[in-house]
This record gives structure tokens, C-alpha cells and sequence, in this order.
């Protein structure tokens, strides 16, 4: 199971990462949703990976637990990610309509030109 | 327990959501409640300032959990210190919104200043490294929505830029305490504090890369060498008040990094021993050297204050890198000074690109008051590039003074002296040309309908005062150089003496006697 979750998250990650570097609105904005994933994923294994254990303590007895915290830190981790996306998709939308491209790099020419 | 620890947090937090939802249609209102709460918060920082100024580490426990398992709020010197700076500028700030009208420009300014404000206090005083992050991004959704206000197609586009650079540093942050957890198994600072020292130099090397990713978020925040990218474009087209708070902003990347190396991964952490001054300073000695060159390169008003933002950041992370008490104490007052002298530039930006109407540095008929502009322009230049009388000049000379270690000096002294001589040539060439040069202008004859359209008002005292009370507050900075550095001086001491940070905030768990037998033991963990 650790094999398939490291590398479920190299594989997020690596995409994520990609679909930054496009500098298209939209594919960046998948490629940070990857990303969240992946480290959404990536905290979620952090308490070492346990199946079929609770994240509560038994009373008295060394029953097997599975570590609560990290699974707090994901739901914080998840709605602040899903906050951030839809800040993210309003901004890149009200910049493609404003400016009617959807380039995230911005040329300087075109600065300056709109500053003058 | 005192609570005024947490009046910082919840005052903005309560009054942001009024502001947002009862008095979003009057805006005489919303500026009344919006200047009354930062007064409040203002008079309230400054007793914590006092408060904490008696040199012991107050912790505020919420739910009253015990500390480990809890968040803590802690209030230091250091963070009575930050907390007491970002409402001084937010107060002056807001002067200057009110006055010229920045706010009805768009919508809800004041509820996104609000929590703005929560998060930059929150970030100060949280002792929790998860609730860090938690602060990073309230005060980072604020900086999004006030960083558009009033929109425009540039600066929508820079702000989606500055939007998305920030969102891969919030996934690099979780990915650093996600490591820091799985390593240590805590994540409040005073305990990774205990707990970081313990594990081996060997087998530090997870912790090594947690401190590696934290530091390189701290350093998107604080707008260092490799990661400065983002600053320029986003400061140049905020709107200048905006701009003029988000000066604090970069230092709460500064306190991130001064706050862990001196606690988590102090001195006495062998696992990540040699970190900062490793990698910190050569990366501030580039950003310094950034900062210059951008200055004098710059072809608008706006881009060259950020790059002055970026040099200062640079000088600034210099002191800081050293790791010692002294180095730290400069590096506080140089803090203290390139906040106010950054935020005052920005706001005379802001009444001089109104006025001119654009902020290229080309000649242009002169100004109304281009007398009073240039001298304030001569003010806040000389402030940022470090000449006497105004406190930079302080500043960079403590600065020096605490880089006489022969290994760093030759670059430091260089970088540091090199640096302000061409951020000096920088600004005197822009304010020649702004305020000079405009002089000489004649407008011809039979040209005046271009300028048909009314002349802009001169500006009235109270659109200036801000900008004054900011040169006001340099010049104090400078006169009380002794009581200010006295202060600064306890808090790096504090700083570099971890063991009343860490008593305060575990001390009533009773823990390293009595381990909790159910936490998981981070060392045993390492085993496997």
C-alpha cells in the first residue's frame, strides 16, 4: 500500500507541476488542484498508513489506532484548497475577460503600453 | 490567562463580517467602524507591547487545552513588537484610504482590510506552526481581494499572477508540515523545540528537509533571490495604499524565519545546524543586489519602490542570516524601518501618480505642489536608501556593525554599501525626473485644451498627513534610537534563550516526566 500511495503522489505532483508550467489559465488552475491533492494525500499518510484502524484511542489494551491529527489537518487542508480554487477560477476569469487572453506571464510591453 | 492576547484576532474577525454584510451600502459607516476598530486595535497592541515589555513569555491557551495537544497564542517581545508595527501602519494606512477616497473605488475594502489585519496579527502571535499556515492564508485570501480593489485589466492579471505563485507556496507549506509532523510528530513550535534537538545529526536528514521547504516558503513571503518573482509585478500594480500595508507583509516572512530558527531549529538543533547562515544569506546578498539594479533600471514609479521593497528585504535577511542575538537586534530595527519608510513611499506614490495620472518616469508639467511632493519624495528616498538623518541610515550602520565576522564581511559590507550608493543614484534620478526636470517644462501656447479637463485639487492636509506621519515616525525611529534598540536587544536576547518560551508553554502539562503513553514517541518512530 505505501508503494501505491507514494506513488500515487509522485504522479499527482509531477502533473501538477506540468500543468503549472503551461502559463494557461485553466490548466493551472488543474495542476493546482493536482497539487492539492497530492498533498492532501501526502498529510493523510503522515500518521502512517493503518487499515481498519480507528483514529480513537481504546480504553485500557494496545489496540491498534490510526493517528487522528493528520486527518483534522486534511479537512482543514481540503477546504482551505477548495476556498483558494474558487478565489482562483473567479480571478482567472474576471482577467480572460478583462483582458480577453487567458496567459497567466504578463509582457512587460503590454504594461507599459497600458500605463502610458 | 489573560485574554487581550486574542482581542488582536477576534476584533477584526468580528468586525470584518459587519462590515462586509450590515455596512456594505454606507460607506460613512463602514469607514467610521472600520477607523474605530483599527484605533482599538492600536491602543490594544500597544498595551500588549507594554505588557509584554516586562521580558516573560505570555501564553494564551485556546479552549484551554494543555499546549501540545492545543493551539497556543504566545506574546513576546518579538511578536508584542510586530503586532504593535502592523497596527501603527494600519492606522496610518487607513488615514490615507479614507482621505483620498481609495475605499468607494470599490467594494468592500474595508471587510477585506479587516481580515487582512486578522491574519497578519495571527500569524504574529500563533505558536503552532499548522495554525501558521491557517493565519498565512486568511491574511493571504484578504491580500488577494484588497490586491485587485478597484480591478482594472493589468492589475486582474497581476493579481491572478500573484494569486497562483501563492497558492503552489501554500501546497509547498503543507507539503513542509506534513514532513515536520511525520518527523517530530508535533507541530507546535515549543515542543518541536524539545523534541528537534533530540533526533540524531544522522538521522535528522527528513527534518533537515522540512526546515529546507519551510524556509523556501518563508522565503516566497519575504521575497527573496529565487523566489522574489512575484513582488514586483504585484506591488507595482496594487492599488499604492494597498501596497503601502502589504510592506508588512513581506515581514511576516522575515518574523516566520527569525521565529522558527530561533526556536524549532535553533542553534541548539544539530539535525539542521548551519541552515540559515548556509543558504540565507547568499540568497539575500543576490536580492540585494535585485533590489539596486531594479531601482535603478526601473522605468515607472511603482516598479522602482517595489525593487527598493526587494533591496531593503535583502539587507534586511543579511542580518538575520548570522543567527546571533545582536545580528538579530538590527535586523529588528532595520525591520521596524524599512516597514514605515517602504509604507511611506508608496503612499506618496499614490498622491503623485493621482495627480499626474500615470506613473512613468517621463517630464511632465509640473505639479500643483510639486515643492511639498518632491521634499517628501526626498524624504522617503533618503529613508529607504539609508542616508542620515532618518533612521536607515541607523539602520544599516548597526547592520554593519553586526556583520564584522571576517567570512561575511567583505561581502556583506560591499553588498550592503554598493547596494544603497546605487539605490541612492536610483532614486535621484527618478525624483529628478518627477519633480525636477518637470520644472523646466513649458507648456506652449495654444496647447491648453489637452489640459482642459480641471486641474487635479492640490492635495489637502489630511491626504498628506499619512505620508507625514509615516517620515514623522522615521525621524523618531532615529531620535529614540537608544530606548528602541534597547528593546530590540532584549527581544533578540529572548529570542536566542528558547527555555522561557518553551517553560511557558508546556510547563503546567508536566511533560517530559509523564510522556502521554498514547502519543505515538516521534524517536521510536524513526526506527522503522
Amino acid at each position: 500500500m505505501e508503494i501505491l500511495v507514494a506513488s500515487a503522489i509522485g504522479v499527482l505532483t509531477t502533473g501538477g507541476v506540468y500543468l503549472i508550467l503551461r502559463l494557461r489559465a485553466f490548466p493551472v488552475i488543474l495542476g493546482l488542484s493536482l497539487l492539492s491533492y497530492a498533498v492532501n494525500v501526502f498529510l493523510f499518510s503522515t500518521g502512517r498508513l493503518a487499515i481498519n484502524a480507528p483514529p480513537i484511542l481504546q480504553k485500557y489494551g494496545d489496540a491498534t489506532y490510526t493517528d487522528p491529527l493528520p486527518q483534522a489537518l486534511v479537512l482543514t487542508a481540503i477546504v482551505i484548497s477548495f476556498g483558494m480554487t474558487a478565489v482562483l477560477v473567479m480571478f482567472s476569469l474576471g482577467a480572460y475577460l478583462e483582458a480577453g487572453n487567458d496567459t497567466i506571464d504578463m509582457k512587460d510591453a503590454e504594461t507599459e503600453d497600458d500605463a502610458v | 490567562m489573560n485574554h487581550w492576547i486574542i482581542a488582536p484576532v477576534v476584533l477584526p474577525a468580528l468586525l470584518a463580517p459587519l462590515l462586509g454584510y450590515i455596512m456594505r451600502h454606507d460607506i460613512v459607516l463602514a469607514r467610521v467602524a472600520s477607523a474605530a476598530g483599527t484605533v482599538a486595535l492600536f491602543f490594544i497592541a500597544l498595551g500588549l507591547a507594554f505588557w509584554a515589555a516586562d521580558g516573560g513569555t505570555h501564553v494564551y491557551r485556546l479552549g484551554d487545552w494543555p499546549a501540545p495537544f492545543g493551539i497556543v497564542l504566545v506574546l513576546d517581545r518579538l511578536s508584542a513588537m510586530m503586532v504593535l508595527l502592523t497596527a501603527t501602519l494600519a492606522l496610518i494606512v487607513l488615514w490615507h484610504v479614507i482621505a483620498t477616497g481609495w475605499d468607494a473605488k470599490g467594494r468592500h475594502f474595508h471587510a477585506l482590510y479587516q481580515f487582512q489585519l486578522m491574519g497578519i496579527f495571527g500569524a504574529f502571535l500563533t505558536g503552532d506552526a499548522f495554525n501558521l499556515f491557517v493565519f498565512f492564508e486568511v491574511l493571504l485570501i484578504a491580500s488577494y481581494g484588497l490586491m485587485v480593489h478597484s480591478g482594472g485589466k493589468v492589475r486582474l492579471q497581476a493579481g491572478l499572477q500573484y494569486l497562483v505563485m501563492n497558492l503552489a507556496g501554500s501546497t509547498l507549506f503543507l507539503f513542509a508540515l506534513g514532513t515536520m509532523y511525520a518527523t517530530t510528530g508535533t507541530l507546535n513550535m515549543a515542543d518541536l523545540a524539545v523534541k528537534v534537538p533530540l533526533i540524531p545529526a544522522e538521522e535528522g536528514a527528513m527534518v533537515r528537509v522540512a526546515a529546507v521547504l519551510l524556509l523556501i516558503v518563508f522565503m516566497i513571503k519575504a521575497a527573496l533571490f529565487p523566489v522574489q518573482f512575484w513582488l514586483p509585478g504585484t506591488y507595482a500594480n496594487a492599488p499604492a495604499p494597498v501596497a503601502a500595508l502589504f510592506a508588512i507583509m513581506t515581514k511576516v516572512g522575515a518574523y516566520a524565519i527569525i521565529r522558527l530558527h530561533t526556536l524549532a531549529y535553533g542553534p541548539q538543533s544539530s539535525p539542521t545546524a548551519g541552515l540559515v547562515e548556509e543558504w540565507l544569506f547568499p540568497a539575500a546578498m543576490v536580492t540585494v543586489a535585485l533590489g539596486a539594479i531594479g531601482v535603478l533600471a526601473a522605468k515607472r514609479l511603482m516598479p522602482l519602490l517595489s525593487f527598493s521593497v526587494i533591496g531593503s528585504m535583502g539587507t534586511l535577511m543579511l542580518a538575520v542570516a548570522p543567527q546571533d542575538p545582536y545580528a538579530t537586534e538590527t535586523a529588528l530595527y532595520y525591520l521596524v524601518h524599512s516597514t514605515f519608510s517602504a509604507a511611506a513611499l508608496f503612499l506618496l506614490a499614490d498622491l503623485v501618480i493621482s495627480r499626474r495620472g500615470t506613473d512613468t518616469l517621463s517630464v511632465r508639467p509640473p505639479l500643483l505642489q510639486n515643492g511639498l511632493f518632491a521634499a517628501l519624495f526626498f524624504g522617503g528616498a533618503i529613508a529607504m536608501a539609508g542616508m542620515p538623518p532618518l533612521s536607515g541610515f541607523l539602520g544599516k550602520l548597526l547592520i554593519l556593525d553586526a556583520l564584522r565576522d571576517p567570512t561575511l564581511m567583505p561581502w556583506a559590507w560591499s553588498g550592503i554599501l554598493i547596494g544603497s550608493l546605487v539605490t541612492i543614484v536610483g532614486f535621484a534620478r527618478a525624483g529628478s525626473i518627477l519633480f525636477w526636470k518637470s520644472t523646466a517644462v513649458r507648456v506652449p501656447e495654444g496647447a491648453e485644451p489637452i489640459d482642459a479637463e480641471p486641474r487635479p485639487a492640490p492635495a489637502t492636509a489630511a491626504e498628506v498627513g499619512p505620508t507625514m506621519a509615516l517620515l514623522a515616525l522615521l525621524a523618531a525611529l532615529a531620535v529614540l534610537a537608544g530606548p528602541a534598540t534597547e528593546y530590540m536587544r532584549a527581544a533578540g536576547t529572548q529570542l536566542f534563550e528558547p527555555d522561557g518560551y518553551i517553560d511557558a508553554v508546556l510547563t503546567p502539562v508536566e511533560k517530559p516526566e509523564a510522556p502521554d503513553p498514547h502519543a505515538p514517541d516521534p524517536l521510536a518512530e524513526e526506527e522503522h
